[in-house]
């Protein structure tokens, strides 16, 4: 083949190779007593300290499609792709307080998934249901998006064709497979170096190249009033789009099944909450990410086909020697293959526990289960690629704006949930149902409009919903996520109180109000090794009274 | 896990007041935790620094200011669990 660049190329496969090797010698390490266990596999043993929960929750939220698509967006937008940052601003107070109270309740009771807490607080398989259902619905096209970004790295070195994507995820679902969630934690490890490598020497050789951070605004400026869309700051009515865009994305982000998974993994609540000061760090670094689009501009960085992109691996091609650009290279591909791993294991997870426990085969023992995991799991990952493959990525794209709009809307029963039960069952389907249609609705709404206001897209072109279509005089517009989550809790709310009043049943609570600032030295906090086969007491109690199901 | 033939690990009433008598009752209501209001209210009030001056190294307000914000997280998440630690002790 012709045009690929040879050096970017060997040094890319050089630390693909070296990943593959890690990702398989991960079973070994911190190994517990029996890998064949669905806590095991699935979360790691639960039993992360600070800084491979830092790695693993970082490798979680920076993905290889954000390192891609966030500069992409700030080279063709400007300001509002800035929204990256004060989003993953937002997001970390949130959990210091809310799901620090998740990893409590799901490890006095044993919780897995999400979908496990509300089945148990609400007494509702149908909305734990409902649950599982959205977040393997909102987490299929994350995977996919990953291969977005290592297809965007592929193509600028020159290399074409699916067959190298088809063996790069082949790699994944087997040492997934074998090593379940240590691998991405232990991969996570080289990525991040690689990471800050490269964003460190990018923020420092980019700009001195060019002539200076004032030379690169200038430049983003000028194309900005030239093109007549987008700008450095952003126009008045885009200002609640880009705050509620951030609110939203920051609440959806620990909605999403993998962000959930790296948060139980944790060892216990001190170690999360020292992790909430440190994840930061990669907030930082993905303000100077963001800024690559502008450089890519001052730098008249061409995308490779027209594929927007590629426009971040294009600028390091452009100003790195090519040993350096595969080392950049390098650092986006395995930042796709980290998040991928644990968006499938979260995926596989909520398949085994809420939908093949509780509907197909309600006596599974924990070995079945390990195994259905990893079955769903690699199922997951073939999904994915033949997404990437047969559809048009574009599609892909559509869908993963929908994820964050959906899982959204399980924040009344999962987010809320962890704070009061004062919500009904069946108002909470409700809503979830009200929302849903909602998000689906606002969202297939959106145009999006090119240059000179021509309509690029008739539907789903974009989040930002304009108010004016629900009869506002106003060209202001919000995120659809937001508008389908008001909607979504007016339902709850309302559908609650009649509920109550007509005295409908609704369930028992399965936890305890002490279940949620439980301490890992408490004796209810259950770590692994699997209780089942010690610690006679406690388990006697969970397995000899199980209630009835069905 | 309580039991993995079991999702959602659901007790019946019984075990609900084992657990009660486990775990031990605690709050995590502190008055610093207003402190974490900062970095969740700064960044949605766009209005505030949707400017571009003043600039700093050449950055223009917008994008400056917004990676301080970063900071503001870091400093209240920190101080409120330093909080947090010593309340566990004291």
């Amino acid at each position: 083949m012709e045009g690929i660049n040879t050096v970017e190329l060997a040094v890319f496969t050089a630390f693909f190779v070296i990943v593959t090797a890690l990702g398989f010698g991960a079973a070994r390490w911190r190994r517990a007593d029996n890998l064949m266990h669905l806590d095991e596999w699935g979360l790691g043993g639960r039993s992360f300290g600070t800084w491979i929960t830092w790695f693993l929750i970082g490798g979680d939220i920076y993905t290889a499609y954000t390192f891609v698509a966030v500069p992409a967006l700030v080279f063709g937008a400007g300001a509002a792709g800035f929204f990256a940052v004060p989003y993953t601003v937002v997001v970390y107070p949130l959990i210091f307080l809310v799901v620090i109270r998740l990893w409590s309740v799901s490890h006095v009771r044993g919780f897995v998934t999400p979908a496990d807490f509300v089945r148990s607080r609400f007494d509702s398989p149908t909305l734990a249901l409902l649950v599982a259902i959205t977040g393997i619905v909102a987490t299929m096209p994350y995977i996919a998006l990953q291969l977005v970004g290592i297809e965007a790295v592929l193509k600028t070195m020159g290399v074409t064709g699916e067959l190298p994507i088809i063996v790069a995820f082949l790699i994944l679902a087997v040492y997934t497979y074998s090593s379940g969630l240590r691998a991405p934690a232990l991969i996570a490890f080289v990525k991040d170096i690689l990471i800050y490598l490269t964003i460190i020497v990018a923020v420092i050789v980019i700009p001195t190249k060019l002539g200076g951070w004032d030379v690169i605004f200038g430049a983003a400026e000028e194309k900005f009033d030239l093109a007549g869309t987008g700008g450095l700051l952003l126009p008045g009515t885009g200002q609640v789009q880009y705050a509620t865009l951030a609110l939203g994305s920051a609440l959806a982000l620990f909605l999403y099944p993998h962000s959930i998974t790296g948060v139980l993994a944790a060892k216990g609540r001190g170690t999360l909450q020292k992790n909430m000061s440190l994840l930061p760090i990669y907030s930082l670094a993905l303000g100077f990410i963001a800024l690559l689009g502008y450089m890519a501009i001052a730098a008249g960085t061409q995308p490779v086909d027209g594929d927007g992109n590629t426009i971040v691996p294009a600028l390091f091609q452009q100003m790195f020697p090519s040993w350096f650009a595969g080392v950049a290279f390098a650092a986006v591909g395995i930042g796709a293959l980290v998040p991928a791993a644990i968006m499938s294991i979260a995926a596989a997870n909520l398949f085994t526990r809420n939908i093949y426990k509780e509907y197909l085969r309600k006596d599974a023992t924990p070995t079945q289960e390990a195994k259905v995991a990893k079955l769903a799991s690699l199922a997951v990952k073939v999904g994915a690629v033949a997404a990437i493959i047969f559809i048009d990525p574009q599609f892909s794209i559509d869908l993963q704006l929908i994820g964050g709009a959906i899982i959204l809307q399980t924040l009344p029963s999962v987010g809320i949930g962890l704070y009061t039960r004062w919500m009904h069952r069946g108002a909470l389907i409700a809503g979830w149902t009200a929302g849903m249609l909602t998000a689906l609705w606002a969202l297939y709404s959106v145009q999006r409009v090119g240059p000179g206001g021509v309509v690029v897209r008739e539907h789903f072109g974009g989040s930002a919903f304009s108010l004016g279509k629900l009869g506002f005089d106003t060209t202001t517009t919000v995120y659809a996520g937001f508008v389908a989550l008001l909607v979504n809790l007016l339902v709850t709310v309302v559908a609650t109180f009649v509920l109550r009043a007509m005295k409908v049943d609704d369930g028992v609570d399965g936890t305890a109000d002490t279940d949620y600032t439980a301490e890992r030295e408490d004796p209810s906090v259950r770590d692994l090794p699997d209780p089942l086969a010690s610690a006679p007491g406690r388990t006697a109690a969970s397995v000899g009274e199980e209630p009835e199901r069905g | 896990m309580s039991s993995p033939a079991n999702p959602g690990g659901e007790p019946g009433p019984g075990v609900r007041r084992r657990a009660e008598d486990l775990a031990p009752r605690r709050s995590d209501k502190s008055p610093w935790n207003w402190l974490l209001l900062l970095p969740i209210a700064l960044p949605l009030l766009v209005p505030l620094y949707n400017r571009a001056e003043p600039e700093l190294f050449g950055w223009p307000f917008f994008y400056w200011v917004q990676l301080t914000f970063v900071l503001v997280g870091v400093l209240t998440t920190s101080l409120v669990f330093r909080a947090h630690q010593r309340g566990k002790k004291g």
